[in-house]
C-alpha cells in the first residue's frame, strides 16, 4: 500500500452530492424556461385556434385571418429542402468519409463545412437571392424564360424569382452543413473492422458503402436529418431576403408559385400593434410547434424502426 | 535465397492433393513488403500447401500478419504499403496491378483477430458474400447459408434464430459466424489472423476443432501467438522474426527438432 494521506470519504461524498445538485439545477432551469415559454404562448393564443384558423387565408381583420398559405407553404418549402439537402448532404459525407484521400484539400473542405454551419442564415438568404432567384443577374430586366404552362405542376420559370423552389433551395443551403457534419459523424462511428470485413469478402468500395456503412449509420444520419429539418422549418430570415410577399392568398400550385412560411407569418403578425394580432401570432406559434413536434416524432419512429433489427 | 518448401511439391500434378504430395496453393519467392520506407518483410520464400493448415508464428511485429494480408491484398487499404517479388495463388500473380482484388478476396477468405459480425441478422451476415457475387434464388441462398453455418459448426446453435441480430451471439459464436461468412463466398483459401486471441478457452477449443475439420476442404493459413495452438492444429509451421522467415517445415519437426537456434529459443519460450 501507499503512505500518501487519504482523501476523506465524507469530502468525496459531499463533492459527489454537490455535482449532482448542480446538474439537477441546470436541467431544471432549461425545463423552466421552456415551460414558461409554452405556457405564456398557450395563454395568449390557444383560444384563437380553430378549424377556421387553419383553413383561412391571411386577412386584414384578425378575427378572419388564418394560416392556410404559410402552413402549406412551409410544407412545400421543407419538402423541397429535404429532397435536395438530404441526398446532396449524405452524398457529400459519404465521399468525404469513404472515398476522399486524406490530404490537405479534404481537410480544408472538412473545416470549411463545419464553419459554414455557423454562418447566419440571412447570409444564405442573400446567396439564395443571387443564385436561385436571379441566376447571378442573368436576363436582368428581361422577361423570364418560361417552360411549360403556368397551370401545370411541372411549370418552370428561369430565373426562379421569389418562388417556392428558390425558397426550398435556399433553405437547403442553410441546412446542408448540418446534414453533412451529422452524416460524417454517423459514418465515422461505423467501426473500421466492419469495413475490413466487407472488403475481405470481396466487396467493391461502393458495395461496402451501400450494404454496410450506410445501413449501419442510417439511424444517426436520420437524427441529423431531424435536426436539419427542424432548423429549416423555423427559418424566417432567408425567406425574407428572397422577397416572399407578406400577404399570400393562395397555396402553391407548382414550384414557381409565390409562397410564404409560418415563421414569416408569425414575424409579420407579431410586429403589429393591435393585441388581437399578437394573439393570432401566438396561435400560429402553437401550430408551428405542433408541426415541429410531429416532424420529430415521425423521424424518431423511423429511426426506431431502422434500429430494431440490431437489438 | 532458396525456396523453403514445406513439403515435396510437384507442379505438374495439378489436381493431386494426396497427403504425401500436396500441391502448393500459395507460393512466395523473394517477397519483400514495405510500409513507406520501412521494410516489413524481407525476401520471404515459402510454399503454402493445399488443404493443409499452415501456422505463422513469431513475436509481435515480425511481419506475419503483414504477409497474411498480402495474400488477399488487404494491404491495399493501407496508404504507403507496397510489395515486390513473387506471390502467386494457383500460379497466378497476386501482386499484379491488373489483378481483380474483388475476385481474389472471394477466393481467399479472411477471418480477423476480433470477431467482426456486421450489425445485421445472422442470415444476412452469412449471405453478405454470396449476395455480393451472385444472384442466387431465395431457396439457393437459404441452402447456402445453412451449409455454411453447418460447415462452421454453428447451425445447431442458431438455426432457430437466423433472423436475430448477430451481435447477440457470444464471442466464440461470433467468430464461428465470421468463419461461416468467409466460407459462404466459396473460397479456396482461408486466412486467419489470430482468430482465437479475443476468445475464452472454451470458445478457442471449438474454433480450433473447426479449423481441423475445415482443412479437408480449404487451404488454411493461421497467424497465432499461441505456440500450443500452432502445434495442436497446424500441419506446417513457419517462424518469422524481424521481417524474415527464419524456418519453415512440418510442425512436429519444427517444434521438436528445429534447425535454427532462434526457432528453438522461441518455441521453447526462452524469448518472444
Amino acid at each position: 500500500m501507499t503512505d500518501a494521506p487519504h482523501v476523506p470519504v465524507a469530502r468525496r461524498l459531499l463533492a459527489n452530492r454537490m455535482f449532482l445538485a448542480t446538474c439537477i439545477t441546470c436541467t431544471g432551469l432549461a425545463v423552466c424556461v421552456l415551460a414558461v415559454l409554452i405556457v405564456s404562448i398557450m395563454m395568449d393564443g390557444v383560444h384563437r385556434l380553430s378549424p377556421d384558423f387553419i383553413a383561412n387565408f391571411a386577412s386584414r381583420k384578425p378575427d378572419q385571418a388564418g394560416i392556410r398559405a404559410p402552413l402549406v407553404g412551409s410544407i412545400w418549402v421543407c419538402t423541397i429542402c429535404a429532397l435536395t439537402a438530404l441526398p446532396v448532404g449524405v452524398g457529400t459525407a459519404i465521399y468525404l468519409e469513404e472515398f476522399a484521400k486524406r490530404g490537405r484539400l479534404t481537410e480544408f473542405i472538412r473545416i470549411n463545412i463545419s464553419n459554414l454551419s455557423g454562418v447566419p442564415s440571412i447570409v444564405y438568404g442573400i446567396i439564395g437571392l443571387t443564385a436561385f432567384s436571379r441566376f447571378f443577374g442573368w436576363r436582368a430586366g428581361a422577361e423570364p424564360i418560361e417552360l411549360g404552362s403556368p397551370d401545370s405542376l411541372l411549370y418552370l420559370r428561369l430565373p426562379f424569382g421569389s418562388s417556392v423552389l428558390a425558397g426550398g433551395l435556399t433553405l437547403a443551403l442553410v441546412v446542408l452543413p448540418i446534414v453533412i457534419v451529422a452524416s460524417q459523424e454517423a459514418i465515422r462511428a461505423v467501426p473500421n473492422s466492419l469495413r475490413q470485413g466487407a472488403l475481405a469478402l470481396g466487396s467493391t468500395h461502393w458495395q461496402m458503402v451501400s450494404r454496410l456503412t450506410l445501413p449501419a449509420s442510417l439511424p444517426m444520419v436520420m437524427t441529423g436529418a431531424i435536426l436539419a429539418m427542424s432548423r429549416a422549418i423555423g427559418e424566417a430570415a432567408p425567406i425574407l431576403v428572397l422577397g416572399a410577399p407578406l400577404m399570400v392568398l393562395e397555396t402553391p400550385a407548382n414550384l414557381m408559385s409565390e409562397f410564404t412560411v409560418l415563421p414569416m407569418q408569425i414575424f409579420n403578425w407579431a410586429g403589429r400593434a393591435k393585441a388581437s394580432f399578437q394573439e393570432i401570432a401566438a396561435a400560429a406559434i402553437i401550430v408551428q410547434l405542433a408541426v415541429l413536434m410531429s416532424f420529430n416524432a415521425l423521424a424518431i419512429v423511423v429511426r426506431q424502426r431502422l434500429q430494431t433489427p440490431l437489438q | 535465397m532458396t525456396i523453403m518448401s514445406l513439403s515435396e511439391t510437384n507442379p505438374t500434378t495439378a489436381t493431386v492433393t494426396s497427403p504425401g504430395f500436396p500441391e502448393q496453393s500459395i507460393r512466395a519467392a523473394d517477397f519483400d513488403g514495405f510500409y513507406g520506407s520501412f521494410q516489413a518483410l524481407k525476401g520471404i520464400s515459402l510454399d503454402i500447401p493445399r488443404n493443409q493448415v499452415t501456422a505463422f508464428i513469431g513475436p509481435s511485429g515480425c511481419g506475419k500478419s503483414t504477409f497474411l494480408r498480402w495474400m488477399n491484398r488487404m494491404n491495399d487499404t493501407i496508404v504507403g504499403a507496397r510489395a515486390s517479388g513473387t506471390l502467386t495463388l494457383d500460379g497466378e500473380d497476386i501482386l499484379r496491378r491488373s489483378v481483380d482484388v474483388v475476385d481474389l478476396r472471394r477466393r481467399v477468405g479472411m477471418v480477423f483477430q476480433r470477431p467482426n459480425p456486421f450489425p445485421k441478422s445472422i442470415f444476412d451476415n452469412v449471405a453478405f458474400g454470396p449476395r455480393l457475387h451472385w444472384r442466387h434464388s431465395r431457396q439457393d441462398l437459404e441452402d447456402l447459408v445453412e451449409q455454411s453455418l453447418r460447415s462452421a459448426a454453428l447451425w445447431n446453435e442458431v438455426k432457430d434464430r437466423l433472423h436475430a441480430s448477430a451481435l447477440g451471439l457470444s464471442g466464440g459464436q461470433q467468430q464461428r459466424l465470421c468463419i461461416a461468412r468467409a466460407i459462404a463466398s466459396g473460397p479456396e483459401v482461408l486466412l486467419m489472423d489470430e482468430p482465437c486471441s479475443a476468445l475464452d478457452p472454451k470458445s478457442t477449443a471449438s474454433v480450433e476443432d473447426l479449423i481441423r475439420q475445415l482443412r479437408t476442404a480449404y487451404t488454411i493459413v493461421i497467424v497465432t501467438h499461441n505456440m500450443q495452438q500452432a502445434s495442436r492444429i497446424s500441419d506446417q509451421t513457419a517462424f518469422f522474426f524481424e521481417g524474415s522467415l527464419i524456418e519453415a517445415g512440418q510442425t512436429e519437426t519444427l517444434f521438436t527438432n528445429p534447425r535454427s537456434k532462434q526457432t528453438e529459443d522461441y518455441v521453447t519460450g526462452r524469448f518472444g
